[in-house]
């Protein structure tokens, strides 16, 4: 750790509005430049809010391949092979914490990967306690404003480089 | 030694655990379905007090011996009859697929006998030649359910060639979701085609992904994005999906289901008229939508080609079109100790 601040010092909360799907992809890559295996990512928003479309943009600039990310919803758990390796949750079908638990979740969010899961309030208990929340808001037809907030020191980093990184 | 003939006498299990449903079920090598038993539709449902729990590796290790006793007692076969051990091993969840494949093993180890792997989405395709009683292949194949949207060219029943697959949501998901938004039930498509009978199709223009596009990719993500700006504006207000007047819910189910169907029925036309193909085989929970199959027949109609459907209860998930395993088993595609389950879809053959 290069701070000998304080860690609530490093601000814990960061914006950010797409305006566009192209914009979504510069938010991709400028993640994918952030995170590190470990990470694990809760996305929250509505049905078609672009929960799955943010972990597109993401995996896409880490170098996995092109058309590979889908919506998890039927399947529940799917691996991509990229820079590292992203396990994509999507909760939306499951009925709790139990069921996630069952999916093997812990192996996964301990294993040496970035964790990316959608609809994530709904096993917010099953949550390591430092993650990234990402709400996602649609604000027009194309906009979506992604509200990126820390829970611990690792997403204040994050939050921190990634407000850096698009200043 | 010249392969011994096809023959009543020779019967195998097939396990099938690859996501929600567990099944199992008796074929003899004529292709003749003795039992068939899909956990969440039989008795055994009562059994589990009425609740099959839905998602979870657990539900299937509950689930499992029920199932294959079931699917032995129904076919008046014993463990000692059979001729081989099927199960599906790809694609579908891992932990979900890894109880099936460690039923399976045991049961080849302990009688043994051989074990073959079945591709869950060569099974959905095999129904259609199981339900016209004759090869059909090469064909192009659509697998169309909750967790898939892809076109195949199926060269033979083990021979498939990717063409193209959803780029985000499976048409079954969109289904699901898009009855969420109006406020209908689960599972999705059931509920919508049931709002959208005495809907207007035409009431609503949603968008068509890829329609004049040459790409056989499917796209419903935007659809069900449409969907929503439809019912709750741009941006989306908070709504009370049950207090949507039911005249609007059908007009927009079935605006909806069309634009599914409609892209659905588009990209097989193209598939067969670039494979210069005279079959379409179609599989999976999606073809029990009888909007997609009135589209369908008009689309036989009109290319000339012969589509088969087969009928719902091999359309969703079940065990009896693992059936397709008596054909790896006369080519002699026998699996050992070694088998493993793979998560994802395979895109090149």
């Amino acid at each position: 750790m290069s701070s000998n601040e304080p860690q609530s010092a490093l601000p814990a909360c960061w914006t950010f509005l797409s305006s566009s799907e192209d914009t979504t992809d510069r938010l991709g890559r400028v993640l994918a430049d952030v995170l590190r295996p470990g990470d694990v990512l809760a996305l929250v928003g509505n049905l078609g809010a672009g929960k799955t479309r943010l972990v597109q943009a993401l995996a896409a600039a880490a170098g996995c391949a092109p058309g590979e990310v889908t919506s998890p919803t039927f399947i529940l758990v799917q691996e991509y092979a990229g820079r590292w390796p992203i396990y994509h949750f999507d909760t939306y079908r499951l009925h709790g914490c139990d069921d996630f638990c069952e999916l093997g979740a812990e192996e996964y969010l301990t294993a040496h990967g970035v964790c990316c899961i959608e609809w994530a309030d709904r096993v917010a208990a099953a949550l390591p306690a430092d993650h990234l929340r990402v709400e996602i808001d649609i604000v027009g037809e194309t906009a979506r404003e992604y509200r990126f907030s820390a829970t611990g020191p690792r997403g204040r980093e994050i939050v921190q480089q990634l407000s850096g990184a698009a200043a | 030694m010249p392969p011994a003939p096809i023959s009543a006498s020779r019967k195998l299990l097939a396990i099938e655990s690859s996501c929600d449903e567990t099944a199992a079920a008796v074929i003899d090598e004529r292709l003749c379905v003795l039992s068939s038993v899909v956990a969440s539709q039989t008795a055994l449902h009562v059994r589990f007090g009425g609740v099959v729990p839905e998602v979870a590796s657990r539900a299937h290790v509950e689930r499992i011996l029920p199932v294959i006793d079931e699917a032995l007692r129904q076919a008046v076969v014993r463990l000692e009859d059979l001729s081989a051990v099927a199960v599906v091993t790809q694609p579908g969840l891992v932990g979900s697929l890894l109880v099936g494949l460690t039923a399976a093993k045991t049961l080849a180890l302990v009688l043994d006998v051989p074990l073959v792997a079945v591709n869950h989405i060569e099974a959905h395709l095999f129904a259609c030649r199981m339900h016209a009683g004759r090869d059909l292949f090469p064909a192009i194949g659509l697998v169309v359910s909750g967790g898939h949207t892809s076109l195949y060219d199926c060269h033979d029943p083990l021979d498939f060639e990717l063409l193209g697959t959803t780029i985000d949501d499976a048409a079954g998901e969109a289904f699901d979701k898009a009855a969420a938004m109006l406020g209908l039930g689960y599972p999705g498509g059931p509920s919508i085609e049931v709002a959208a009978r005495g809907g207007n199709p035409a009431a609503y223009r949603f968008p068509r992904s890829f329609l004049r596009d040459a790409r056989l990719e499917f796209s419903f993500s935007g659809l069900k994005t449409s969907l929503l700006y439809e019912v709750a504006g741009i941006p989306p207000a908070a709504y009370e999906p049950q207090s949507l007047p039911t005249s609007r819910v059908a007009d927009l189910a079935a605006s909806f289901q069309e634009a599914v169907v409609d892209v659905l029925v588009a990209k097989c036309r193209q598939a067969l008229a670039a494979r210069r193909r005279q079959v379409l085989c179609v599989g999976g929970g999606v073809a029990a939508n009888t909007r997609f199959r009135q589209k369908l027949q008009e689309l036989a109609d009109n290319a000339k080609v012969e589509v088969v459907v087969p009928p719902l209860e091999w359309c969703t998930d079940n065990a009896a079109m693992s059936a397709v395993a008596w054909e790896s088993f006369h080519r002699g595609r026998v699996a050992d100790d070694a088998l493993d389950v793979t998560a994802g879809l395979i895109r090149r053959r």
